[in-house]
């Protein structure tokens, strides 16, 4: 029987750090148990596993845990099962869990994001890739001219807005500025961010790749993040608040950093708001993929909260995305404060402030619409999020 | 002393681009059906999915179309600071090619500039390095 609706019916999150000795999956165990528990519901209630981007066995750090042994560990009965990179984004993997329940195949699907980047460089024999003699695939066109990160490659696109729109450094640093600033209520994050971030000392730190420097980077963390995802007709099952996934969007044009003039969040963007009566103006907080803080300044251009060039304005000084501002973002510290959860942090605390359980953080009113997205470069997938 | 460049693994798609330095070429996929460029190198077009494509020797000049100053040592020895640019290759409509600027100061470097070819040999890999014009 199929349902109309998908639903976010409960989210859970480990520990968060850098080099914790809990093995990964026992971190997966540990999200995986809270977010049950939150939804009122219990593993053999559990009928689907998805991941992004499964298990990457030549890299475990990335991503040390499968959805087979979450099956194995958790006892779940699985009717479907996914983890994969070739997806738009890390938020895909809950955009198809909620394909999944709309079509009847599962009732109640665990989404998890696992990362075990800090402590995986401890024990780089298990963790870490073998050294390669080559590079091949989508790298050959950058690694051989030693743009060897994403902060390279994010940096000529921020590069540009400079150029053309004038965003200045003041600007760009509102958002580890922000972040930070949030970063020091989520309890969740003290291992990440032990002290405020002021503009002065980001104005002072070391470039990486101009016009990005150290604060804009995120840190590696050990952390899993799980969300569950439930049809319609199963919300009598638990006992939470649901959160409707309202519209989701995902977008590949060119599977390539240097071969488009726009990271793909613009026209993931665009998409979202036609696949929803729900408009910019009806959004009370944003969760914005920031593992660069270029990045968010791209999914508010791309989303039509400011027009294209003009993100640097709309977050100069800070105020319009501060906790009590116009537009929140980012409000657990995002990866920049809270650390590399990779995407589905975002999701975490959109539905955390949803519900109202965000505790000191909690921003202000009834917040009923959240915005959360993932991605960068060519890769971008955003989920609207509705307390309706 | 900057340790070697990563290097490419040479196959059938990528060769051409890779190697055509040795003869002083950049080489572009291009269409012998439409006309359009490919890149990065495909089997096929990308454009029109014709399989009568071949490298096609472009003239190796084009204008900065964004760069970033890199003062991350990636690697152990790396010396830096160093420019990566995206150059908007001349007669190739919408091909990019991500590069250094070589054989100037970084701060010499900036959007627009006219730049050309210049290749760094690697054991056999030709890599496509770019110098301001004069």
């Amino acid at each position: 029987m199929a349902s109309k609706e998908a639903y976010i019916t409960g989210v859970g999150q480990s520990e968060v750090g850098v080099r914790l000795p809990r093995h990964p999956l026992l971190l997966t165990v540990d999200a995986a148990k809270e977010a049950i528990a939150e939804a009122g519901l219990t593993f053999d209630q559990i009928d689907g596993v998805f991941s992004f981007p499964g298990k990457s066995h030549g890299y475990l750090a990335f991503s040390p845990v499968g959805t087979d042994e979450i099956i194995e560990a958790l006892g779940i009965k699985s009717k479907w099962q996914m983890g994969g990179l070739e997806q738009p984004a890390q938020l895909s993997a809950i955009g198809m869990a909620a394909w999944a329940v709309k079509e009847g195949i599962c009732r109640h699907v665990l989404c998890f994001r696992t990362v075990y980047e800090a402590g995986g460089m401890a024990d780089p024999a298990q963790y870490m890739p073998a050294r390669s003699e080559t590079v091949s695939g989508a790298s050959q066109w950058t690694s051989p001219f030693w743009a060897t990160s994403a902060a390279c490659w994010t940096a000529q696109y921020a590069a540009r807005h400079v150029h053309k729109y004038g965003l200045t450094r003041e600007q760009l640093g509102q958002i580890a500025v922000n972040g930070s600033k949030n970063a020091m209520l989520n309890p969740r994050a003290r291992a990440i961010t032990k002290e405020e971030l002021t503009l002065d000392k980001y104005m002072d730190a070391r470039m990486i790749s101009t016009p990005l420097c150290l604060y804009d980077c995120d840190r590696f963390s050990d952390a899993s993040t799980v969300v569950i995802v439930s049809a319609g007709d199963a919300l009598d099952e638990i006992k939470c608040e649901p959160v409707r996934i309202a519209a989701m969007s995902g977008s590949v044009d060119r599977y390539s950093w240097d071969q488009v003039e726009r990271p793909a969040a613009y026209d993931a963007g665009r998409d979202l708001w036609a696949r929803t009566d729900y408009t910019p103006a009806d959004v009370d907080t944003v969760q914005f993929y920031d593992g660069f803080a270029f990045l968010p300044i791209t999914w508010l251009e791309g989303l039509g909260f400011c027009e294209i060039g003009e993100g640097g304005q709309f977050i100069e000084g800070g105020t319009r995305i501060a906790r009590d501002g116009q537009l929140p973002l980012n409000t657990a510290g995002g990866q920049l404060g809270a650390g590399r959860l990779h995407g589905f942090g975002f999701a975490h605390e959109a539905v955390t402030q949803l519900r109202g359980r965000a505790g000191e953080r909690q921003i202000p009113g009834d917040p009923r619409v959240a915005v959360a997205t993932s991605g960068g470069g060519p890769l971008a997938a955003a989920l609207l999020l509705t307390k309706d | 002393m900057n340790p070697p460049r990563p290097r490419p693994k040479l196959d059938q798609e990528n060769t051409a681009f890779w190697t055509g330095g040795a003869q002083g070429h950049l080489n572009i996929v291009k269409c012998g059906d439409c006309g359009q460029y490919t890149h990065p190198p495909r089997l096929i077009c990308r454009h029109c999915q014709s399989e009568n494509i071949a490298p096609d020797a472009v003239t190796g000049t084009g204008v900065i179309d964004t760069f970033t100053v890199n003062h991350q040592p990636w690697a152990k020895g790396l010396e830096v600071p160093y420019v990566i640019a995206r150059v908007a290759l001349d007669s190739v409509p919408g091909v990019y090619l991500t590069t250094n600027i070589v054989n100037c100061p970084v701060d010499a470097v900036a959007f627009g500039d006219a730049v050309k070819v210049v290749f760094e040999e690697q054991d056999g890999v030709f890599y496509p390095l770019f110098e301001k014009v004069a």
